[in-house]
């Protein structure tokens, strides 16, 4: 411990200017901040998108406030980066990078990543791919208009998409993401597995904690094929290679068995943090120990491993050979399993417990029951036969807007809800937070259940106008878009609630103590806001659990992981 | 750290039977023989790899996770090449055909199909 | 100045190796990626054989062994750091950094002829993935010849010595991946 204190007070002592304190920090709790505020601005424009194009649905051919008319090549250029951002600029971000740079240090109780410059480099990338994606929306031409799936020839050759420059600079932007999250994850994992305070053992680690390290470690596994065929889909679009184009001896369903070999480990990559987020609040606001542990984890192992296998139910309809489709049917439905267990793990720790409804809570619950619907859905369309129908649907919309919708929004706010009073030392409001809540979770379903239908009757995705399509715009058909629409501009309109709760609450909230939910793990010791270095009277050490809640012979309901037996 | 107070191998010496299975490697296709090329170059290359990997690289002495994770990311890539290569490989469909690898398959090149 | 974090082992790997072992880990996959759709390529185009024809074997070989060489001095800079002794294993990691010049001098001629011959990233997708899987490599090079000489430099004042072996452990995964790209770009006819 000496050198523990030796440390923190050479950090005590030099002076920190605006850039060294903000924006070249290297403490991770900055840069932490630094991922999640990026984030919710992509995300405000992500959601702004939405508006602009479920205008346009609702209201074909209006001018819409605040955008102007929507011309059919802005569209797929609104919904193609709506979906990137949402994903890589928004979910990728926030849910890994900064509650991963927020917790992981704090919560194993050590008092930086094992590299604080690398990390910095991670979120630098990380911003210059926001600033390339942003450039890119603004390029003569346009902006890349293909789907965020990006399948060539659309991506690959510009005499199709028209948006030579807008193609190019979006797949950069995604590439550099992948390099900025690639040093990201590669700084999570090893700090997970070798920086853990003395005594947490591998039973010890907080479940948020887990879930992050097994995302980085999918997300790693993942990205490198993808990465291949980026460089691939980059030299056909500026060299003028083949690799994508079968006259020319290339491949086009090479590219989405690439890009969907990631992509589908990617939704548990987005995925897993969530589910770690809730099982902790889960815990602490319903004073119970977590629903058998280790099968959790273990579950979580093999849903990992398992994703690599599933990832070909994206193409169906692709033209892939028949047999394949079989086999990736099955493991689909096979990896709904895991998905149901922990749906039940989570359940089996809410009962009986003396459960609180506080902001985070709700939204632990919410993300549950939501993100249910969401995985039930997906077992139809994983079911080949079934899909050949569903594919390309709104339903298919609804399904994967049930599970990243919980993931990357009530997710998130569950998030920040709970560690708010440690990120800046003062709570929010509970009040307006529950309004946020329902604010947000009610016009949410109002959205996306119509969607359901629509797509059931079959209403194609990434179509610019439906009126061009008699049989998909009868009147009640229409009064369903409108219906999502105005659900939508509801839902965005509450968010103001949030942001006005949150920095309020930052600067004149009620200030909370060390540990205002009275929780086990390590991040709750320390001070609120935790200082440079985290515990500058020593690091931490363990002795159990992180979930020792309501243990029957002690006074206190809770048994924090640091405190001697 | 302690883990690693291992013995140096005779890293010349291993350095000499990488070259001369180089040397192998260069010369196989000399015997003209389609198996023989594949077994002296891809058979030749998988023993180098390992030479490297376990003298060099020292997998061997590293905590055994480290082998595994290496040899989970081969096995995903496996699997990716078995599950997307009968796709890809894919010559021709209900509306389509790849004029380079069809052009190649009726030139009746060793490896073509036959069935044209 | 070096977080606390960065000293702990709890794993039982110090912390670069580590990290070194995961990236390995994740550049196996972008390889083995760009690998795979070569050969599922390949098998379905069997005249690219005829293609392939037109590569130069002793070019190839004669880099294999620079590689293969320059591989051994990294190891040898890794035994001599373990020893202590910095300046020895900065000048092995030297004569590491002189293959790696010489590998990418090789294949700038080796490329100058080829496209003088007419033989052109565009001219087929077999040059398409000749090019690009031999340049993503060659970008390995020339990048852990940067590297390597940072770490060389401190090696010679005795500081940092275990960085001699975290970049010989990369670069000995780059050789592999050559070892592998020689048979599939040359050799297979
Ligand atoms: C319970 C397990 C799940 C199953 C069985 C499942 C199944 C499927 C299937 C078969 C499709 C392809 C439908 C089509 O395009 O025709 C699909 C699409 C999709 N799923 Fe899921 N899914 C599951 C969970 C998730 C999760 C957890 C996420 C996100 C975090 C997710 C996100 C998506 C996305 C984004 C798409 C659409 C991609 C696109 O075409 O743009 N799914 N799902
Ligand atoms: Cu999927």
């Amino acid at each position: 411990m000496a050198t523990a204190d030796i440390t923190t007070d050479a950090h005590h002592h030099h002076e920190q200017t605006f850039w060294s304190k903000y924006v070249f920090s290297t403490d991770h709790k900055m840069i932490a901040m630094q991922y999640m505020f990026t984030g919710m601005f992509m995300a405000a424009i992500g959601g702004f998108m939405a508006y602009v194009f479920r205008m346009q649905l609702a209201f074909p051919g209006m001018e819409v406030p605040l955008f102007g008319l929507v011309g059919p090549n802005d569209y797929n250029a609104l919904i193609t980066n709506h979906g990137t951002i949402m994903i890589f600029w928004v979910a990728m971000p926030v849910l890994i990078a900064a509650f991963g740079n927020f917790l992981i240090p704090l919560m194993i109780g050590c008092d930086d990543m094992v590299f604080p410059k690398i990390n910095r480099l991670s979120y630098q990338i990380f911003l210059l791919s926001a600033v390339i994606l942003l450039i890119s929306l603004a390029v003569p031409g346009g902006g890349f208009a293909g789907a965020w799936t990006a399948y060539p020839p659309l991506s690959a050759q510009a005499q199709y998409s028209g948006t030579a420059l807008g193609s190019t600079l979006w797949l950069v932007a995604v590439a550099l993401e992948f390099v900025a999250f690639l040093l990201g994850g590669i700084n999570f994992v090893t700090t997970a597995m070798n920086s853990r305070a003395p005594g947490m053992k591998m039973y010890d680690i907080p479940m948020v904690i887990w879930m992050i390290v097994i995302a980085s470690v999918l997300f790693m596994a993942s990205v490198g094929p993808l990465i291949a065929g980026a460089i691939m889909l980059f030299m056909d679009q500026v060299v003028g290679t083949g690799f994508y184009d079968p006259a020319r001896g290339g491949d086009p369903v090479l590219w989405q068995h690439l890009f969907w070999f990631f992509g589908h480990p990617e939704v548990y990559v987005v995925l897993l943090p969530a589910l770690g987020i809730t099982a902790d609040i889960m815990c602490v606001f319903a004073r119970k120990k977590l629903f058998a542990y280790r099968t959790a984890l273990w579950t979580v192992f093999g849903t990992g491993i398992l994703s690599f296998t599933v990832w070909a139910h994206h193409q169906f309809v692709a033209g892939i050979d028949p047999r394949m489709a079989h086999i990736f049917t099955v493991t689909t439905l096979l990896i709904s399993i895991p998905i149901a267990e922990l749906c039940f793990i989570y359940i089996a720790t809410l009962y009986g417990g003396s459960i609180t409804l506080s902001t985070p809570m709700l939204w632990a619950l919410a993300f549950v029951a939501e993100f249910l619907i969401g995985g039930v859905t997906g077992i139809f369309l994983g079911a080949s036969g079934a899909d050949i129908y569903f594919h390309d649907t709104y339903f298919v919309l609804a399904h994967f807007h049930y599970t990243f919708f919980p993931i990357a929004i009530i997710g998130t706010f569950a998030g920040i809800t709970m560690w708010f009073p440690k990120m800046f030392g003062r709570y929010m409001s509970e009040f307006w937070g529950k309004v946020h809540f329902w604010g947000t979770v009610i016009p949410f379903n109002i959205i996306f259940i119509p969607l359901f239908f629509l797509g059931t009757i079959g209403q194609h995705r990434r179509i610019y106008d439906y009126t061009n399509f008699p049989e998909l715009s009868l009147p009640w058909m229409q009064d369903l878009r409108q219906l999502a629409t105005v659900a939508l501009i509801v839902m965005l309109l509450f968010q103001f609630i949030f942001l006005i709760n949150m920095f309020y609450s930052m600067f004149r909230g009620k200030k909370a103590p060390k540990n205002p939910w009275r929780a086990n793990t390590l991040e709750w010791t320390t001070e609120s806001p935790p200082p440079h270095g985290n515990w500058p009277e020593g690091l931490p050490e363990v002795y159990r659990g992180p979930y020792e809640y309501s243990t029957p012979g002690r006074d206190e309901d809770y048994w924090p992981q640091n405190v001697p037996s | 750290m302690s883990e690693h107070a291992h013995e140096h191998p005779n890293y010349i010496k291993i350095w000499a039977v990488l070259v001369v299975l180089l040397g192998i490697s260069v010369l196989g296709p000399l015997f003209g023989h389609p198996v023989v090329t594949l077994v002296t170059a891809f058979g030749i290359a998988l023993v180098k790899a390992y030479l490297v990997a376990k003298n060099f690289m020292h997998v061997n002495v590293q905590k055994r996770f480290v082998a595994y994770m290496l040899l989970t990311c081969l096995v995903f890539m496996a699997l990716f090449f078995f599950a997307a290569a009968p796709d890809v490989m894919k010559s021709e469909g209900n509306n389509w055909y790849k004029p380079e690898a069809q052009w190649q398959a009726g030139a009746g090149t060793s490896e073509g199909h036959g069935d044209h | 100045m070096r977080p606390i974090a960065n000293t702990r082992s709890a794993a039982g790997i110090p912390t670069g190796r580590l990290a070194v072992w995961w990236v390995v880990a994740s550049e196996i996959v972008i390889f083995g990626g760009l690998l795979a759709s070569y050969v599922m390529h390949r098998l379905a185009h069997p005249a690219w054989a005829e293609q392939a024809m037109h590569t130069n074997v002793w070019a190839g070989g004669f880099n294999t062994l620079v590689l293969l060489t320059s591989s051994l001095s990294a190891v040898l800079a890794h035994k001599a750091a373990e020893e202590g002794d910095g300046p020895k294993a900065a000048r092995l990691l030297g004569y590491t950094m002189l293959g790696g010049a010489m590998f990418v001098v090789v294949k700038a001629f080796e490329w100058t002829a080829e496209i003088q011959a007419g033989y052109t990233i565009t001219s087929s997708t077999f040059w398409s993935f000749y090019y690009s899987a031999a340049g993503l490599h060659g970008l390995h090079v020339i990048g852990g010849v940067v590297i390597m000489g940072f770490v060389a430099a401190a090696a010679r004042r005795n500081e940092e010595l275990h960085r001699v072996e975290l970049i010989g452990i990369y670069w000995h995964f780059v050789d592999i991946v050559w070892i592998f790209l020689f048979p599939l770009l040359y050799i297979a006819k």
